[in-house]
């Protein structure tokens, strides 16, 4: 016993380690060893270990010292050891992003590379292609190729794939060895034709053509390898995905055929393609047998496979995953959490309202042993579920507001706030239990983020509940309690209560003067400047700046700011020229998926702030209106792919084309466009595209002034590219000598219409009060006759025409449009338009307000 | 041309491109050996022992396999006070990686003579070094086949002569072997 006991407490002082301990120092010192002749090879390897080892924990390396190692390193090309010089390449490897110089030990690995012993073949070859840049690959060129088709499987797979990683530097050198890859592919060897078909496909990548040929041949004589297996059902499955006709049925067949293979592995490949492809409802019936069965695996693995692919189908088929319900019952209990929580949320879409209350049991009695990404998944399936039965929403609710009380990090605790948030927006009868659950929970909320957001939601939605004193209280009790940015988001949601419910105005009065003597500056300001426009009494007043405010796009606000400083410092900045910020559009489709990491979710204005900021001049055109969504002005399968994205500005309009050229065999150079404006408009600059080469896409910008009538501005463009078109070689993309000729190119043409113009918005819940108070601006109505049949329809058509939101179109019997946006240069504008289906077709009266009887006119012109 | 935010197509890309990282943690979440291929993903060696910390906290109690992590799948191993994982994203083949886990498991096993346990993995520490190396280049899985994986690593020629080697190790692994049996 007394030995084991000294061989733990040894253990614990070294903690069984020798490499626990080290100093880079002394290491790097060490490594001078290496310059002595002969050296131990063995002592060699354990000093190299030891850098390999202090590199793989993150230890910093400077140039000098990364160099230092390097070099005394090369010197060990002198003994004959195999395992040695393996680490030697390893080292070489590692050191060679860090080093300088690297390039000296080429001529030793070619030497390797090519020499007798098969061990070093193959590293050498992955040695030195991680040292060399495209300069220095041509040398070795030659000997890539031949590599490529070694009898030597490890050396042909090392050809293969550095040349696959080269392929990201030097695409059209590779390119050129595609003819030896090809012939690899036929390899007995597994992993040699897996490497190659990579090798070929990502040559073809952008060559439709020869990866359909590539796929069908393949697909005829299927290759022994499952990984090339899979990798050429992802090829088949993409061309599927890309071609809508009935040409792509062989293809369908071929991973049908796969779904039969001896590899699990091949198998569930195929039955997620299957799954994944759209086209395929009626072929589902093998795909989800074969996850079903993945369902009662022993290894978690196929489990969460299984589990995971039917969860992608609760959307599109909901009958497909209801038939697999006994599997997924199965694994509720699963000890792996992951495929329980799966199964648990799957079974919740998919099922029927009588099994809710029994999963929600279920649930809750795994959800406080999950980790929190999980409890998030739970939490969306619930909050999904309050939409699809909302008749169950107090049952949800409660259980949703018990999770809110347990522990958990911000994030969980934003999702199930979310969550509650979107059921007290979508159904009336849920929104004052649901209030009460926030409220309840704001008490105790150790989460600022949160707070605000919930004291803000109750400012929107508390004064329009039946009883919207008892909000107050929860909310000045966080001005007792709270930090300052809690405080001041509770100050700004009492006023939103003085200012819906005069009754309670007097009340709120008293709350706000008592939150003038806070400590906090913001809270003060906040508390001043409601009081102030509060005791105004001035209903439009009010309504501007305590109930509709517009929330600009924080991005482009600062973009905004920053330019109006650097231009015109002196002038007044206008709030309203910036875009306002955009409802995150909801991921339609409801799948059940475990992703932690959301998209970034980016307005078209932010996305194209960068490219615009090249244009000279730009600043003096103000901040961006609105960005359009891109149209194409070519077909698609044409020689050049252009898109226009029309920016608006205050005065003006940016055309940006985006072209691409997608000849292999052509370099475009001077590209500009011709445009055939409507009379008034007035060509600016144009900043051409220098250079378009093959398959690189590149923007010409044309600023273009508008008519100072805004009633001018509708009209149709021409536009024709025109370019010098020179001829170059399709695979180093380097042009042939000589001139180039000039060649055009005509585009579609395109409108300049009022919906480009325009930052429109649906409606809001007061619009009657809204209509009511803009009865003193200009207005301007007609009546039309519209071709469509339909009311629908029609209310669909006038809705584009104006860059309403489909969310606009209102009523039942009669179709009412309401919407309003604002007018690029700030002018804000209302419009109404009734709809009736009549025997001519659809009639329709039209209204537009606003303060600028122009623009009211304009709308009008717009649909007319 | 545009990259429009909408979610990416539900198909596996194909690509070759399908590690994102291996490693090795020891029985307190420590590094042992570790690897990652993206340099998107993890790049700096804080973010990745972060990453490290919290997939052992994860996974050191619960032997289930496999977990989603910080939008990564991760496959993984214990043996004694060995934790093995591979990382893909969380848009890959499950079984794919489980297979390139299997390798790397089983090779180093063979390396190790079936000992696969730390004091004995830090001895042949170069041989491991190789086998990863082996296993995967850059994120294409190079070979899955344990066998030809341990051809191409376990290279040592030198070994200590026969008597003083079956000794020693006898000793020691005899004694390994009993502890464990009673620590378990």
């Amino acid at each position: 016993m007394s030995v084991f006991k000294r061989d733990k407490k040894e253990e614990e002082d070294s903690g069984g380690n020798p490499y626990q301990n080290l100093d880079k120092t002394i290491v790097l010192q060490e490594a001078r060893y290496f310059n002595q002749s002969p050296v131990n090879p063995r002592k060699c390897s354990l000093i190299l270990t030891k850098i390999l080892y202090l590199l793989n924990q993150g230890e910093k390396f400077t140039t000098q010292e990364a160099t230092e190692a390097f070099f005394a390193t090369t010197k060990l090309f002198q003994s004959k050891d195999v395992m040695l010089r393996r680490m030697v390449y390893l080292c070489i490897k590692e050191l060679s992003t860090l080093a300088q110089d690297v390039i000296i030990v080429t001529s030793s690995l070619t030497k390797d590379m090519t020499g007798k012993e098969d061990l070093y073949r193959a590293a050498a070859i992955r040695a030195l292609c991680s040292i060399t840049d495209s300069t220095m690959l041509q040398a070795i060129e030659r000997y890539m190729k031949q590599a490529i088709v070694d009898k030597n499987p490890a050396v042909s797979s090392a050809a293969l794939v550095s040349a696959l990683h080269l392929s990201s530097t030097a695409p059209d050198l590779v390119r050129r060895w595609a003819n030896e890859a090809q012939e690899a592919i036929a390899s007995d060897n597994a992993m040699v034709s897996y490497h190659a078909l990579g090798v070929v496909a990502g040559s073809r990548r952008n060559d439709k053509l020869s990866t359909v040929k590539l796929v069908t041949r393949l697909a005829r004589s299927p290759l022994k390898s499952p990984y090339a297996l899979c990798l050429l059902i992802r090829l088949a499955a993409q061309l599927v995905e890309d071609d809508d006709s009935d040409a792509s049925q062989p293809y369908i067949e071929f991973i049908e055929c796969c779904l039969r293979h001896k590899s699990e592995m091949v198998i569930y490949e195929a039955a997620h393609a299957i799954v994944n492809l759209r086209k395929t409802a009626r072929d589902l019936a093998p795909a989800v047998s074969v996850l079903q069965l993945f369902c009662g695996s022993s290894k978690a693995s196929l489990r969460l496979a299984g589990a995971r692919t039917l969860a992608r189908l609760t959307a599109k088929h909901p009958t497909a995953v209801a038939a697999c319900a006994v599997d997924l019952e199965n694994l509720i209990s699963d000890p792996n959490r992951s495929v329980a929580t799966l199964a648990v949320t799957t079974l919740l879409a998919t099922g029927a309202e009588s099994s809710v209350d029994r999963l929600m049991k279920q649930i809750s009695s795994f959800v406080s042993e999950i980790s929190d990404e999980f409890k998030i998944v739970v939490v969306r399936a619930i909050r999904r579920l309050c939409t699809k039965f909302p008749r169950k929403h107090q049952s949800l609710a409660a259980f949703l507001a018990g999770m809110l009380r347990d522990e958990g990090g911000l994030e969980y605790k934003a999702a199930i706030a979310d969550a509650i948030i979107a059921l007290v927006e979508e159904n009336p009868d849920a929104k004052e239990t649901g209030l009460a659950h926030l409220c309840e929970f704001i008490e105790d909320c150790e989460h600022t983020a949160l707070a605000v957001r919930i004291l803000h939601l109750l400012g929107r939605e508390g004064p329009k509940s039946r009883q919207p004193s008892r909000y107050i209280r929860f909310i000045y009790n966080r001005v007792i309690l709270e930090s300052g940015p809690v405080r001041a988001a509770a100050v700004s949601a009492v006023a939103q209560f003085g200012a819906q419910r005069p009754e309670l105005l007097p009340n709120i009065r008293v709350l706000l003067a008592r939150c003038q003597l806070d400590d906090e500056d913001e809270v003060r300001d906040r508390a001043i400047y409601y009081s102030a426009i509060l005791d105004t009494g001035d209903a439009q007043l009010i309504n501007d700046y305590i109930v509709n405010v517009p929330k600009p796009n924080p991005v482009l606000l600062e973009k905004a700011l920053r330019d109006h400083l650097a231009t015109r410092p002196d002038d007044i900045f206008d709030i309203k020229a910036v875009p306002t910020e955009e409802e995150p559009k909801e991921n339609k489709e409801a799948v059940v998926e475990i992703e932690v990491r959301k998209p970034v979710l980016q307005s078209l204005e932010e996305m194209y702030a960068e490219q615009l900021s090249k244009i000279p001049g730009i600043e003096r055109l103000g901040p961006v209106f609105k960005t359009n969504m891109p149209i194409d002005l070519t077909e698609a399968e044409t020689e050049y792919r252009v898109r226009l994205v029309k920016h608006v500005f205050g005065r003006h309009v940016i055309l940006q084309f985006e072209c691409v050229n997608t000849l292999s065999d052509q370099l475009l150079e001077d590209v500009h466009v011709r445009l055939e404006c409507p009379p008034e408009y007035e060509v600016k600059t144009e900043l051409p595209c220098q250079k378009l080469a093959y398959d690189k896409p590149g923007s010409v910008f044309v600023v273009v002034e508008y008519p100072s009538a805004f009633l001018d501005s509708l009209g149709t463009f021409g536009a024709t590219l025109e370019f010098i078109v020179r001829d170059c070689d399709p695979t180093t993309g380097v042009p042939d000598p000589g001139e180039g000729y000039a060649d055009s190119y005509p585009l579609e043409e395109f409108d300049m219409g009022c919906s480009d113009q325009i930052r429109a918005r649906a409606a809001s819940d007061d619009w009657e009060q809204t209509w009511e108070r803009s009865s003193n601006a200009p207005q301007a109505s007609d009546t039309f006759v519209l071709s469509q049949n339909e009311v629908n329809d029609a209310a669909k058509a006038v809705c584009e025409h104006l860059g309403l939101p489909k969310s606009a179109i209102v009523g039942e019997a009669v179709k009412e449009i309401r919407g309003g946006g604002i007018f690029r240069g700030g002018a804000p504008v209302l419009v109404r338009a009734r709809l009736v289906s009549s025997a001519a077709g659809v009639t329709m009266q039209l209204a537009a307000r606003s303060p600028r009887e122009d623009v009211a006119q304009l709308l009008l012109a717009a649909v007319g | 041309m545009v990259h429009t935010n909408t979610m990416d197509g539900a198909l596996f890309e194909p690509t070759l491109y399908i590690v994102k990282g291996m490693c090795i943690l020891d029985n307190d979440g420590n590094r042992i050996l570790a690897k990652y291929y993206d340099k998107n993903i993890l790049p700096t060696s804080k973010e990745q022992k972060a990453f490290e910390k919290n997939l052992f906290n994860k996974t050191h109690r619960a032997n289930a396999e496999i977990i989603m992590l910080e939008g990564l799948t991760c496959v993984y191993k214990s043996n004694v006070d060995l934790f093995f994982y591979v990382m893909g994203s969380s848009h890959e083949n499950e079984l794919i990686l489980q297979s390139v886990l299997n390798a790397l498991y089983e090779s180093v096993s063979i390396l190790l003579r079936r000992n696969v346990e730390k004091r004995v993995l830090l001895d042949s520490l170069d041989a491991v070094m190789l086998a990863f190396d082996e296993i995967c280049d850059g994120g294409v899985i190079l070979d899955s086949d344990p066998t030809s994986i341990v051809g191409r690593a376990a290279l040592r020629t030198d070994d200590v002569p026969l008597g003083e080697q079956t000794v020693a190790q006898v000793l020691q692994s005899a004694k390994e072997q009993l502890k464990w049996s009673l620590l378990k």
